[in-house]
């Protein structure tokens, strides 16, 4: 009791200067409030209010994940567009472009634990690849989609090669430093990318002739490319490589005794995960059919950082789960719009306080010798 | 002469940086934050005293009151940052500090825009630009004072770390924390004091930049947070000494690309220097290198 009138006290002293003495005294009330009926709640509450508690989820509803719900969703997904509004159906292909960029930023922090601060780079690099590759050459999205892929992941590995002789923190503020120098060139090589005004008229996908340019077929498009994506990633993850990547994770130093080159499957990580933000950027040109450096900043690493944390760092199926999250939230909550962003940094805190290891958590598959 | 009084500030900033890093081994990446905390509550606080009449009546008391206030409330949330968000996080894996420190700055950053807005604010007070010669170099009395006090924080620190009890036991953890909590070292209250003492220097810088600039803005604390942090790792990080070094030749790099190279690229600079003293040197100028140990 005590302490909650401390701590609500030392909130609106803090907020006192920014907004003044009525606001704060609001503020006292609210947090006094809040903090007390989360008390009360975890006294005489069902357990479920604890947030570390989730064994129902974990023995219940994970193990059946594969077998029954995982194919109700995909039949789910498939009919969606026959009773959604064009608006929903928007949102849906941002979430769908989202959960690439956000399996494929799992490849690199979740599995070989790399931490990157600058993925939108590579994201902003795919998106330009094609925006510059359809207006000024007029290649189609198709033939485009493999260079611009690649492009990324080869940026990617060009990064990588110095910046891995770094470790932990500093490779994250280099990683940074890159995301930050590419969207800086964007806006500046005005001759090259149109500067801050962008690129504009950039064609949709075309399949035989038909323009997919219409939401339903973006949709479907969309939707093809994730069910690739996690496919292939979790194919991957299980084999050689994949294992490699999380015995670096685990202790590079063990990895490296046992025989794995690190730098090496470190790089092929890289080149993997930033493989799929290049794929992300081609559908996102596509998709707005104008792009500028602003959809690419050091906010936007973060959101798709926060995606990969949020379902569970090393879960392709919680990063897909965690870019949903992040996409669908803010849209159905309108209202607090504004609060979007400082409702994401609090929710950072709050994670990694509590749930370190991410709504569903990271997990640990056991592999046996057959 | 611009780059050597932003160099200064880029300096104090990354003393904040550096003695955390030190100490916790952890990038506190919403330091940034407390300094563009500090340049607001500046302006707010000096608002406050103009309309008040004290600034009129007496301008270096309300200026003095002005950098008192504000520090004392950028430590109070350098101090409520590191309870709340890293502290639980000792322990744990690397990256969660690190993500927790993102969260923390994206709060404070949305925190400050939402509370006053999203547009510029303006610094109550304008100095004029009246010109002192020094040397054959022609500074403005902003500068001067700037520069001056900068000097002076950096000197303070560098004989509280290096003379008094507190300074001690500070080395003593930022070498070994579990030997230091041995011999009788609160490890919590030097962290904590870490902390006020990082957050009130780059308040002191966040209220100087406002009066030097007359504008600032929420995002401006994450720009010259990069700055400091690389002024931090160019000078090598863990040490005080290599912050004032590194935050100095940060400035007067950036200003003469700026002058010489390019203008439109003067943000790059800093990012451009970062990668290549990390890719090259990445324990910096004056600082040293650890083994890792399994």
């Amino acid at each position: 009791m005590k302490r909650t009138l401390l701590i609500a006290l030392w909130a609106s002293f803090l907020f006192l200067p920014f907004k003044g003495v009525t606001a704060a005294a609001i503020l006292f009330a609210a947090v006094f409030t809040g903090l007390t009926t989360i008390q009360l709640a975890r006294k005489v509450g069902p357990k479920f209010l604890n947030i570390q508690n989730y064994a129902f989820f974990q023995t219940s509803v994970l193990p059946h994940f594969r077998s029954s719900i995982l194919p109700f969703l995909l039949v789910v997904f498939l009919i969606l567009p026959a009773v959604l509004k064009d608006y929903y159906l928007d949102v849906l292909i941002m979430a769908g472009i989202y959960v690439l960029l956000a399996v494929g930023l799992n490849v690199i922090v979740g599995f070989a634990g790399l931490l990157t601060l600058g993925f939108a780079a590579f994201y902003a690099i795919g998106a330009y690849t094609y925006a510059i590759l359809n207006t000024k050459l007029g290649l189609g999205f198709w033939p485009s989609l493999p260079l611009a892929a690649s492009f990324a992941a080869m940026t990617g590995v060009l990064l990588a090669i110095p910046a891995l002789r770094l470790k932990g923190d500093y490779l994250a503020i280099v990683t940074l430093g890159f995301g930050e120098i590419v969207r800086l060139v964007l806006n500046n090589w005005d001759s090259f990318t149109n500067g801050p005004n962008g690129i504009t008229g950039i064609e949709p996908p075309f399949f035989f002739g038909f323009s997919l340019g219409s939401l339903k077929a973006y949709y479907y498009l969309v939707f093809l490319f994730v069910i690739v994506s996690v496919i292939v990633i979790r194919r991957v993850e299980a084999s050689r490589i994949g294992r490699a990547w999380i015995a670096i994770k685990e202790n590079e130093i063990a990895a490296a005794t046992m025989g794995i080159d690190t730098t090496k499957y470190k790089l092929y990580a890289f080149a993997f995960g930033t493989f799929w933000a290049g794929a992300a950027g081609i559908l996102f040109a596509a998709k707005m059919r104008f792009i500028s450096p602003e959809s690419f900043t050091f906010m936007e690493s973060v959101l798709i950082l926060s995606m990969v944390i949020l379902g569970g760092l090393g879960n392709t199926y919680g990063a897909v789960f965690g870019a949903f999250i992040l996409v669908l939230l803010p849209e159905m909550l309108r209202e607090v719009q504004q609060y979007r962003m400082l409702l994401l940094g609090m929710g950072l805190v709050i994670l990694m306080v509590f749930r370190p290891q991410g709504l569903i958590g990271g997990t640990k598959r056991v592999h046996t010798g057959n | 002469m611009n780059g050597l009084t932003i160099g200064s500030v880029y300096a104090i900033i990354a003393l904040g940086y550096t003695m955390v890093y030190g100490i916790l081994e952890l990038i506190n990446f919403a330091h940034g934050e407390i300094y563009m905390l500090g340049a607001y509550l500046g302006i707010i606080f000096l608002g406050i005293f103009t309309a008040m009449g004290l600034t009129a009546s007496n301008l270096p008391l309300a200026l003095l009151l002005t950098i008192i206030l504000s520090t004392v409330f950028c430590a109070a949330y350098g101090v409520t940052m590191e309870k709340v968000a890293y502290k639980p996080l000792r322990n744990a894996p690397r990256l969660s500090p690190l993500i927790s420190a993102i969260g923390v700055s994206i709060f404070l950053q949305n925190y400050v825009m939402l509370t006053q807005g999203a547009t510029d604010k303006v610094f109550p007070l304008s100095f004029g630009e009246s010109h002192l010669r020094f040397l054959n170099v022609e500074i403005t009395q902003l500068q001067a004072i700037i520069t001056i006090i900068s000097a002076l924080l950096m000197f303070g620190l560098h004989l509280f770390i290096k003379k008094t009890l507190v300074g001690k036991a500070m080395r003593a953890t930022a070498q070994d924390k579990t030997m230091a909590s041995l011999v009788g070292i609160n490890i919590d209250n030097v962290i904590a004091i870490t902390f006020v003492i990082g957050s009130g220097l780059a308040a002191v810088a966040g209220v100087m930049v406002a009066a030097y600039y007359g504008l600032v803005n929420y995002s401006i604390g994450y720009i010259a947070g990069i700055k400091a942090f690389t002024a931090a790792v160019l000078g090598g990080i863990g040490s005080v000494p290599g912050a004032m070094l590194g935050g100095i030749i940060l400035g007067v790099v950036e200003s003469l690309g700026a002058a010489y190279v390019s203008s439109e690229y003067k943000d790059a600079y800093a990012f451009i220097i970062l990668l290549i003293i990390l890719l090259i040197k990445p324990s910096g100028i004056l600082g040293m290198t650890s083994e890792e140990k399994v």
